[in-house]
């Protein structure tokens, strides 16, 4: 897997780096340029295969099912790419250790350079479409990170912003359009896809696949609509302009359209789609440069006139023009990415990038101007220049377009005219910088030149620009024969690289460009006054306004369905409750095939007291008082309902719930009003009546069928092994703490958080008591009546002995750790009732937290014992033991599991109930008694 | 029986509901605890009626669903803890807002009158 070590490698580097900050600048320069050397070195050897026509894949299952693969990919294409990304990577690193300030946060600059780079290979070398995408977004929020590496500008953060927007946007609509790729071919690995051309042409999907992919593309490569978040992208530090908005990241979408050439060109619609959107970009890009002040953002603009071009040989669908655009990808990375760096040193020095005031630097920089004049004329187009070489394919591909009639001018005129603007601008970047005059108001003054180290770079870059131009067949013939053959699914035309085609069209057209570019230069102050007349339209304002536009429409959309109404949130719920259930239950049987049962009058009896207390608590319910009675006899009721069909540990735990339910309510009702009041229109009452009665039926008819059908359980296997398995009688207790042990231990874990929740959102706080209740009435004269005091004392050793009983009982018979425990809390709530909390607090010195915490030690402790045995966590064993007096005695390693539940039971109870008592306010009135006592 | 006990789980359910529906947070308490009777004895019903049939071991002939039973023990206590806190929820509500509204405040109040009462509080809460 020595791919995927080349992309992994700047991943690695970007978490080993930051290491490397302490020591300086240039330690950490060297720390990062490490990944880019080493992957370099893996690559080398592969050159072989590729320079022979091919392809080396190698694949790592990851999501087979889903048709991830880890799987990478080197052809001649990807090559390119990778060489441009790790070389010019490597240049960007020198450059940047002498532009950035030593006070700067080096450390967070390289790791996201080295994350970006990554995501870049990732690209280039994905052998999968969906692992591709991956890294495709990976690349958008790195990115979005670098051009927000000066995150205390506003400018930055906005621009940043926008391009994350913009190109992750487009991000998903390339998702979906590799996800329809992936459903016409069956498969997400290039392999299949690329031979799978044919096919996805014919698709009835490929239109929308095919839009989708260019929008990805378009978006990311800046193409007209969507060019204008580059220029604003302008305000990421140079370093990150040079490398992202030059060689990389703006060929991701170039890249793309490439790389799925032999699946989707060659169409009509492919070459309108795309050809069109190049011509435009190209020259709307070349237009805009001319006219900006900005040095960085004449070069943005610019790199989107060249994008633009390299797209509209991309769209023109012929095999040369192919290979003008793979050439021009080349020549358009190394002159843009030394024009972005000699940008920056000029910035560096001057502490401006406006050419208005940056005139005449010749005269203190000349090394420099040298180099970037070089550069700017090889953007130009001058002959023995790269860029004369892939603009000279270019105007001969133009011309050789065989468009109807009239059409066929359109190109090789939009080519000429965009040539003209590119002379112009970059006379502009040459004689407006260098000569003109002399600087005006310079922040910096007077400038030098940059640190020896930081041309290094620029250096390289130019010396490539001339080699390439003056030997081009002997310097990139053989990688741009690779690349070509890769893209153009190995049919590579015959192709010339020579610095000099003889007297033809192109040259013409080349020539006209010149003159005509300079000319416009000469005259641009006409260019700038007709330029000046249009209003310019500030792009980000635009975008602000239309992405609050869009927040503001989703918040509204939000307000709809979230207005803040606990009340309809409740409603809604419940309607859609019984929406979505009632439509898989339309169908059923209103009684099954068992059929319905007699029912003996006792309990008909009880069943009719039932429902009656039940909407009894409704009719009364605001007099809550009197609401919270009836509702606690529908609790006895439900408990002995439970007692009646068989199921005695229910009816135990309903009936002590119960009794510490009302307590809880009857302490809450102090603090609340004794009386609700009619608040509700009528209409709304009628519409609760409809939805719940509408609940209460459906509820009923759903219940009825249920009980009356036939059904089979599983619970034969709990009823057989509870005795020989679980060493306990009682099936249910056997369950809880044996079978179904560890939803148990959640469960008392769910119990000890509210019980938690209820303190701490109670802590210090203090509620203000009404000094009566509802009907005006003084509260009782004597707060704790001597007999019930009496009573509950010798109460309290026979009720936690009743627990214990319950507890060492529950494995064979009704009983258990939840019922124990509850029994356990009711009987110290008596003792708080009866003698004030004060009292009992005083006499119960371990705190309820512990209690809980104890309680959940032990659980676990029991569960994890068994692991020491070898067993799975939570299976128990059990003995018999002699005891004593008592005789023969079971027991369980889940009895000590249960003391878990029990003591969880009995913290929580009492920790919620406690808190809510504690909470008598300071400025509770006195009763009389206490006054008298305090008089 | 069935139908008995149908009645019962649907008169449950209507209470439950009408009140959770409500606008004050007492209401709403007392119809959680009516639904949860309701979601309890419908939960426990899955494993069909019988009557003499505790699932212990030896006790007896045919023995009910103990599953059913198991998960319902656990729910009611669990839908104690739920009750408790949302009888906290509603004192603190009381105590933060000085209203036992579900909403934290009466609607359709003056909108000038909501301001002046949001405005000391968000000082407060900084």
């Amino acid at each position: 897997m020595t791919l995927s070590l080349v992309v992994l490698l700047p991943f690695l580097g970007a978490i080993a780096a930051p290491l490397f900050a302490q020591g300086g600048r240039t330690a950490i320069a060297i720390a990062s340029s490490v990944p880019a050397l080493l992957a370099l070195a893996t690559l080398f050897p592969m050159w072989g295969t590729l320079a022979e026509g091919g392809t080396i894949v190698q694949s790592l299952e990851w999501l087979p099912q889903l048709g991830i693969n880890l799987s990478f990919r080197l052809d001649g294409l990807s090559l390119m790419f990778a060489l441009l990304i790790l070389l010019i990577g490597l240049l960007i690193i020198l450059y940047a250790r002498y532009y950035l300030k030593p006070q700067e946060n080096v450390g967070k600059f390289y790791a996201l350079l080295l994350c970006f780079k990554g995501s870049m290979l990732g690209i280039v070398l994905s052998s999968n479409l969906l692992l591709m995408m991956v890294f495709w977004e990976l690349t958008s929020l790195t990115s979005f990170l670098l051009i927000s590496f000066w995150n205390h500008k506003q400018d930055a953060r906005r621009g940043a912003r926008m391009a994350l927007a913009i190109t992750g946007g487009g991000g998903l609509a390339l998702l979906a359009g590799i996800l329809l790729i992936g459903r016409i071919v069956g498969s997400f690995e290039l392999d299949d896809v690329l031979a799978a051309g044919d096919q996805i042409k014919a698709h009835a999907l490929y239109p929308y696949a095919l839009t989708l992919v260019l929008l990805g593309a378009f978006t990311k490569s800046a193409q007209f609509p969507f060019h204008f978040w580059l220029p604003h992208a302008m305000q990421a530090p140079t370093p990150v302009s040079a490398y992202l908005h030059s060689a990389t990241m703006v060929k991701a979408g170039i890249f793309l359209m490439a790389r799925l050439y032999p699946a989707l060109a060659g169409t009509e619609q492919w070459f309108f789609m795309v050809s069109f959107t190049g011509m435009i970009t190209l020259l709307i890009g070349a237009y805009v440069a001319l006219f900006k002040h900005d040095l960085k953002g004449l070069l943005a603009h610019s790199t989107v006139s060249h994008l633009g071009l390299i797209t509209l040989l991309l769209g023109m669908g012929t095999e040369l023009a192919a290979v003008a655009a793979l050439f021009h990808i080349i020549n358009h990375a190394t002159f843009k990415a030394s024009l972005f760096m000699a940008a920056g040193i000029i910035d560096h020095e001057t502490g401006t990038r406006d050419m208005r005031q940056i005139n005449g630097l010749w005269k203190y920089m000349p090394h420099t101007a040298t180099l970037a004049m070089v550069a700017a004329a090889s953007m130009a187009g001058v002959p023995l220049l790269n860029g004369f070489l892939s603009k000279e394919m270019f105007f001969a591909e133009a011309l050789s377009l065989n468009l109807p009639g009239i059409w066929a001018w359109i190109p090789p005129i939009v080519a000429t005219l965009a040539g003209i603007f590119a002379v112009a601008y970059s006379a502009r970047f040459i004689h407006d910088v260098f000569f003109n005059g002399k600087p005006r108001n310079l922040p910096i003054y007077p400038p030098h030149e940059p640190p020896r180290y930081m041309k290094i770079p620029v250096e390289i870059l130019v010396v490539a620009c001339i080699l390439v131009g003056v030997f081009p067949a002997f310097s990139v013939g053989p990688l741009l024969n690779a690349a070509a053959s890769a893209t153009l699914a190995g049919e590579v035309p015959d192709y010339g690289l020579a610095v000099f085609h003889g007297f033809n069209l192109p040259l013409m057209m080349s020539v006209a460009a010149f003159v005509g570019g300079l000319i416009m230069y000469s005259q641009r102050q006409k260019f700038f006054d007709f330029h000046a007349r249009f209003k310019e339209i500030d792009e980000k304002a635009v975008f602000e306004a239309v992405v609050s536009w869009l927040v503001e429409r989703a918040n509204s959309f939000t307000a709809l369905l979230e207005n803040g109404s606990l009340q309809r949130y409740a409603m809604l719920l419940v309607v859609s409750a019984i929406v979505v259930a009632a439509v898989p239950l339309t169908g059923m049987d209103l009684i099954g095939s068992n059929g319905l049962t007699a029912i003996d009058p006792p309990t008909a009896v009880g069943a009719a007291i039932l429902i009656f207390c039940t909407l009894g608590t409704v009719y009364l319910h605001r007099e809550r008082l009197t609401s919270l009675i009836m509702l606690s006899v529908v609790g006895l009721l439900v408990s002995l309902t439970f007692a009646r069909l068989s199921a005695p540990d229910l009816a135990m735990t309903q009936i002590s719930v119960e009794v510490v339910t009302i307590i809880l309510l009857m302490l809450a009702l102090y603090y609340l009003p004794s009386w609700t009041p009619t608040e509700a229109s009528a209409g709304r009452r009628t519409r609760d009546l409809a939805i719940a009665g509408v609940a209460g039926v459906g509820m009923t008819l759903v219940t009825l069928s249920m009980l009356t059908s036939p059904f089979s359980s599983i619970s034969d296997y709990f009823l057989q092994n509870s005795k020989p398995g679980g060493g306990g009688t009682n099936v249910v207790n056997v369950i809880l703490v044996d079978f179904r042990g560890f939803d148990t231990l959640g469960e008392i874990t769910v119990l000890a958080i509210a019980a938690l929740g209820i303190f701490a959102m109670l802590r210090n706080r203090q509620l203000s008591a009404p000094p009566t209740d509802g009907q005006g009435h003084p509260w009782a004269f004597d707060a704790h009546p001597t007999m019930l005091k009496q009573m509950s004392r010798p109460l309290l050793p026979l009720a936690l002995m009743v627990s214990v009983y319950i507890f060492l009982r529950g494995h064979n018979l009704p009983g258990g750790g939840f019922i124990a425990g509850l029994i356990t809390a009711v009987a110290l709530l008596i003792q708080y009732i009866a003698s004030g909390v004060n009292w009992t607090q005083a006499r119960i010195t371990m705190g309820y937290h512990n209690v809980i915490a104890l309680g959940l030690l032990f659980a676990t402790i029991a569960g994890a014992g068994s692991l020491a045995y070898g067993y799975p966590f939570l299976t128990s064993t059990f003995t018999y033991l002699e005891w004593p007096v008592v005789g023969k005695f079971e027991v369980a390693s889940a009895l000590v599991f249960d003391l878990g539940v029990y003591l969880t039971v009995v913290g929580a109870t009492l920790l919620a109930l406690v808190s809510l008592g504690k909470l008598t306010p300071a400025g509770r009135p006195l009763t009389r008694t206490e006054a008298r006592k305090e008089s | 029986m069935e139908l008995a006990f149908a009645l019962i789980i649907g008169s449950l359910t209507f209470s439950g509901v009408y009140l959770v529906l409500r606008a004050r947070t007492f209401p709403v308490v007392v119809g959680l605890t009516l639904l949860s009777y309701g979601v309890n004895l419908f939960l426990f019903s899955t494993g069909r009626l019988m009557t003499g049939g505790q699932p212990i071991i030896g006790s007896t002939d045919t023995y009910s669903d103990p599953l059913p039973q198991a998960l319902v023990l656990t729910a009611i206590v669990i839908g104690f803890a739920m009750t408790a806190f949302v009888v906290v929820l509603s004192l603190r509500s009381r105590a933060d807002t000085g209203d036992d509204h579900v909403d934290g405040n009466i609607p359709r109040e003056e909108p000038e009158d909501h301001q002046s009462i949001e405005q000391p509080r968000e000082e407060t809460g900084q």
